[in-house]
């Protein structure tokens, strides 16, 4: 106590507390802030088609905006609220569905992902010790799955539309790379940046990032067929099936490839160059500068 | 020149030199002269250092790289571009990274070198201006360090065009939309510098020739210029104690100086070392070579070009068609514009200065950056100028990572950068004046003690106490203006210099300059505040609270 009396009136003082404060309030922080992990999803297992059980989950979860026939809804200006379902296709609802983004909560410039809600939530751990836990943890899983491909039945028996794409159609390891990053920098790049970093778009909308594991193979796919909020459709002919897989294997391989150089300093480019350059490179030969220009401290006077 | 006498071991080895080139007194001159010690003159050699490692870093790339645009078909070590067509300049920069032992280590080592090589020399003019260090005599190499910040610039932007990835594509395509938008004359001067239609198979030998021998060697006359006039002129000092106008007070060259300075080389080769080997930079394999029907999100340009990217992203769309000619202001305003406002106003300020203040003496010592407000002002409303156009280059990486609108990051710079420079030179100000008022109270009425007395009736004060002898004379360093002769003397007859519409100019400049400064001064009797009488230190008197 009697020290920190003493180095109370210390020069550097005054930015120790500084200091101190943004630590405690960053510890604080992290301590509050929720935690957003999340398992990979599984998609797309088999499960019966039951169009009754499809009907039901969406009236409870989607007809309140798309309307009780799935025809879409606007509001007293003639603006629309939600459009029509009828002819989206099964990839369409097992993409908005899958990454959370449907049903919304919270309508605005664009849908978030965030977590599937739970009668779809096909990412649930099942890993437990306890067997009573990872038995239920698994009829829950395998109801969500269910569920998922009911709703997809339904959608799809009111119209076609694309269907989901088959395991094979996805693999990452056996799409062509380098045509990939060709057609990633030619279609992609614009909006989701070159490595898939994610990117701002106008109006408040933005490009998700896809270099998250999260963001599953099959989940690509159906985006690029579907064109969800602000993407385009890139349909088969445009990208045919080859060509997306090229693109799936290019952005897969590219996020699990590691950086030789260092750091990747998020992939972003020169902004983050940039201020690591002046923070962390003149930071540190100031701090040297300072060191071997400093006076030889004088000892402290004996109160 | 100071008086040190130099160490035996000096003296020594000077007589070894002098006993064959026969040059004790040119040796002894200059081997002991005095150098200043602060930190912030440090900046200077963070760009020199730079510069010396860009060199060795810089021969070592050239012995791989081709600067070539043949097209060839890519079949090496980075197996995602195999089969890619590509320039042979892109393929000899993955051969570089890839394939060539210590090359990718040379080449972030090279970048970082660049990064920090313009950022030191932004920040050691800051300094310079901030301190007034640019006064006569040393307007020179102020002009010469902005020379060299410019060239720094372009030698920048056409080293990192060499690699033909995407990224440096898209920057060129830039430069070239930027040259055609010079009036009347402006597609002429894209055609031959790039020797036909964008981006063609000239421009990068091109570049590449500038880039490794034009500018290097006028930077190295530059550098050289610069250090010769420093080393004659000698170095500016800070206001500290024992150093005067005419004296320099600080650690001979030999052995004090030159030991610091060869320990910060090494300082700067170990962080630029350190940041090449753990922190990526330009990944051009990620890129992926350029074709200009291909863009990516967050394409930015090195830092010290991204003033100008700034001023081009808010830049509203004008332009006007007339004869069947387009002027496109558009890119003409934001490439031309702002960087000309920020460099012509550095190259004029010290003969304005000089000219507004009237000031035509020798300055060794600096001035403390609040004793001169309107500098200081200045000073920071440019920072801000600068500062908000460099972040708008990075609008769309803001609105991505900090969730934002892109269209509200653009309308906020748009208004930012007037209504910016004037809040931070009203704010600034300001703090200047806060600072004198500060410095006055101490010389006054002396420091704060953190020692309270008690009165006999009870009161409690805190005891002043006159402050240390070194910052006595630090504060004391301040220049108190004198007013100007009146305009007009008794007769009526107008004082020279303030003749004229020029003259009235200068007149009201200099007021402004001065009017509001406050005298720091020692009084005749300074009383020292012991507590316990009135007037000032009654404020001081608080209640105890442990």
């Amino acid at each position: 106590m009697r020290r920190i009396t003493a180095w109370r009136r210390r020069p550097w003082a005054g930015y120790a507390v500084v200091l101190a404060a943004l630590a405690a309030i960053g510890a604080i922080y992290a301590g509050f802030s929720p935690q957003t992990g999340r398992a990979e999803a599984e998609g797309t297992a088999a499960a019966a088609q039951d169009l009754g059980n499809g009907k039901q989950l969406f009236n409870k979860n989607c007809a309140s905006c798309h309307g009780l026939n799935a025809e879409g809804t606007k509001d007293a200006k003639g603006k629309p609220i939600a459009p029509s379902l009828i002819g989206v296709g099964a990839a369409s609802v097992d993409f908005q569905v899958s990454t959370g983004r449907m049903p919304a909560m919270n309508p605005g410039a664009q849908m978030p992902r965030k977590e599937p809600i739970p009668p779809f939530d096909t990412s649930i751990k099942t890993d437990y010790e306890e067997k009573e836990k990872r038995e239920a943890a698994e009829k829950q899983k395998a109801q969500a799955e269910k569920n998922l491909a009911d709703l997809r039945a339904y959608i799809s028996s009111l119209g076609n539309g694309p269907d989901v794409p088959p395991a094979s159609a996805v693999d990452p390891k056996t799409g062509d790379v380098a045509l990939g990053g060709k057609l990633f920098r030619t279609n992609c790049a614009q909006c989701h940046n070159f490595t898939g970093q994610g990117g701002a778009l106008t109006g408040g909308k933005y490009a998700p990032p896809l270099n998250n594991s999260d963001v599953t193979p099959t989940q690509i796919y159906e985006a690029m067929l579907t064109g969800p909020q602000a993407m385009p459709v890139f349909n088969d002919t445009t990208l045919t099936p080859k060509d997306k897989q090229a693109i799936i294997a290019y952005l897969v391989q590219t996020r699990e490839e590691p950086n030789p150089g260092g750091n990747g300093l998020g992939r972003i480019g020169p902004v983050s160059e940039g201020l690591a350059g002046w923070l962390i490179g003149i930071g540190l030969l100031v701090l040297a500068a300072m060191w071997i220009t400093a006076k030889k401290p004088k000892k402290l006077k004996k109160p | 020149m100071s008086q040190t006498t130099a160490p035996q071991s000096v003296d020594a080895s000077l007589n070894w030199l002098d006993d064959r080139l026969g040059s004790t007194t040119f040796m002894k001159r200059n081997l002991k002269k005095v150098f200043p010690d602060h930190w912030s003159f440090m900046l200077g050699e963070i760009a020199l250092y730079s510069f010396i490692i860009l060199l060795l870093t810089g021969t070592f790339l050239t012995l791989w790289f081709q600067p070539s645009m043949q097209e060839v078909v890519y079949n090496g070590s980075y197996t995602k571009l195999n089969g890619v067509k590509m320039s042979q300049a892109y393929a000899s920069t993955l051969e570089i990274s890839f394939d060539v032992r210590g090359g990718l280590l040379m080449r972030q080592i090279h970048h970082w070198a660049a990064v920090l090589f313009m950022a030191s020399i932004l920040a050691h003019m800051l300094r310079v201006f901030f301190t007034g260090a640019y006064r006569k005599p040393r307007e020179l190499n102020w002009l010469i360090g902005i020379g060299m910040f410019t060239l720094g610039m372009l030698e920048g932007l056409f080293g990192y065009s060499l690699p033909d990835d995407l990224l440096s594509g898209t920057g060129l395509r830039i430069t070239q939309g930027v040259t055609e938008s010079i009036p009347l004359v402006g597609t002429y001067l894209y055609m031959f510098l790039f020797g036909g239609e964008f981006p063609g198979q000239d421009i990068v030998p091109r570049l590449f020739t500038i880039h490794v021998l034009l500018i290097p060697g006028l930077i190295l006359g530059m550098v050289t210029a610069h250090m010769m006039i420093m080393w004659h002129q000698k170095h500016t000092a800070m206001p500290v104690k024992n150093q005067t106008e005419q004296q320099v007070y600080g650690y001979p060259f030999y052995p004090v100086f030159m030991a610091k300075t060869g320990a910060y080389f090494l300082f700067t080769f170990g962080v630029l070392a350190l940041m090449g080997a753990f922190v990526q930079i330009n990944p051009i394999w990620l890129f992926g070579p350029y074709d200009p029907g291909a863009i990516s999100a967050g394409s930015q340009p090195d830092w010290y070009m991204g003033v100008l990217e700034g001023a081009l992203r808010i830049m509203p769309n004008w332009e006007i068609s007339a004869w069947g000619h387009t002027v496109s202001f558009n890119v003409l305003i934001p490439a031309t514009v702002p960087l000309g406002i920020i460099f012509t106003g550095a190259a004029v300020w010290p003969f304005v200065e000089a000219w507004v203040t009237g000031d035509k003496r020798h300055h060794n010592v600096n001035t403390r950056p609040r004793n001169a407000p309107v500098r200081t002002a200045t000073g920071m409303a440019a920072v801000t100028f600068y500062g908000m156009l460099w972040i708008a280059g990075a609008n769309d990486v803001l609105a991505d990572k900090f969730h934002l609108s892109m269209f509200g990051i653009t309308w906020f710079f748009r208004v930012g950068i007037f209504i910016g420079p004037y809040l931070a030179f009203v704010i600034t100000k300001r703090i200047c004046l806060g600072l004198q008022r500060k410095d006055a109270n101490i010389i006054g009425h002396g420091e704060e003690s953190g020692i309270i007395m008690m009165s006999p009736d009870g009161r409690y004060s805190e005891r002043h106490e006159p402050a240390r002898e070194e910052k006595r004379v630090t504060i004391l360093s301040k220049e108190n203006t004198r007013p100007e002769a009146p305009a007009k003397d008794a007769r009526g007859i107008p004082a020279p210099g303030s003749k004229g519409p020029l003259g009235h100019l200068r007149s009201r400049l200099n007021r402004a300059w001065t009017f509001d400064d406050i005298p720091v001064e020692e009084h005749e009797h300074g009383e020292h505040g012991e507590g316990g009488h009135g007037g000032v230190e009654g404020r001081e008197s608080r209640p105890l609270s442990r």
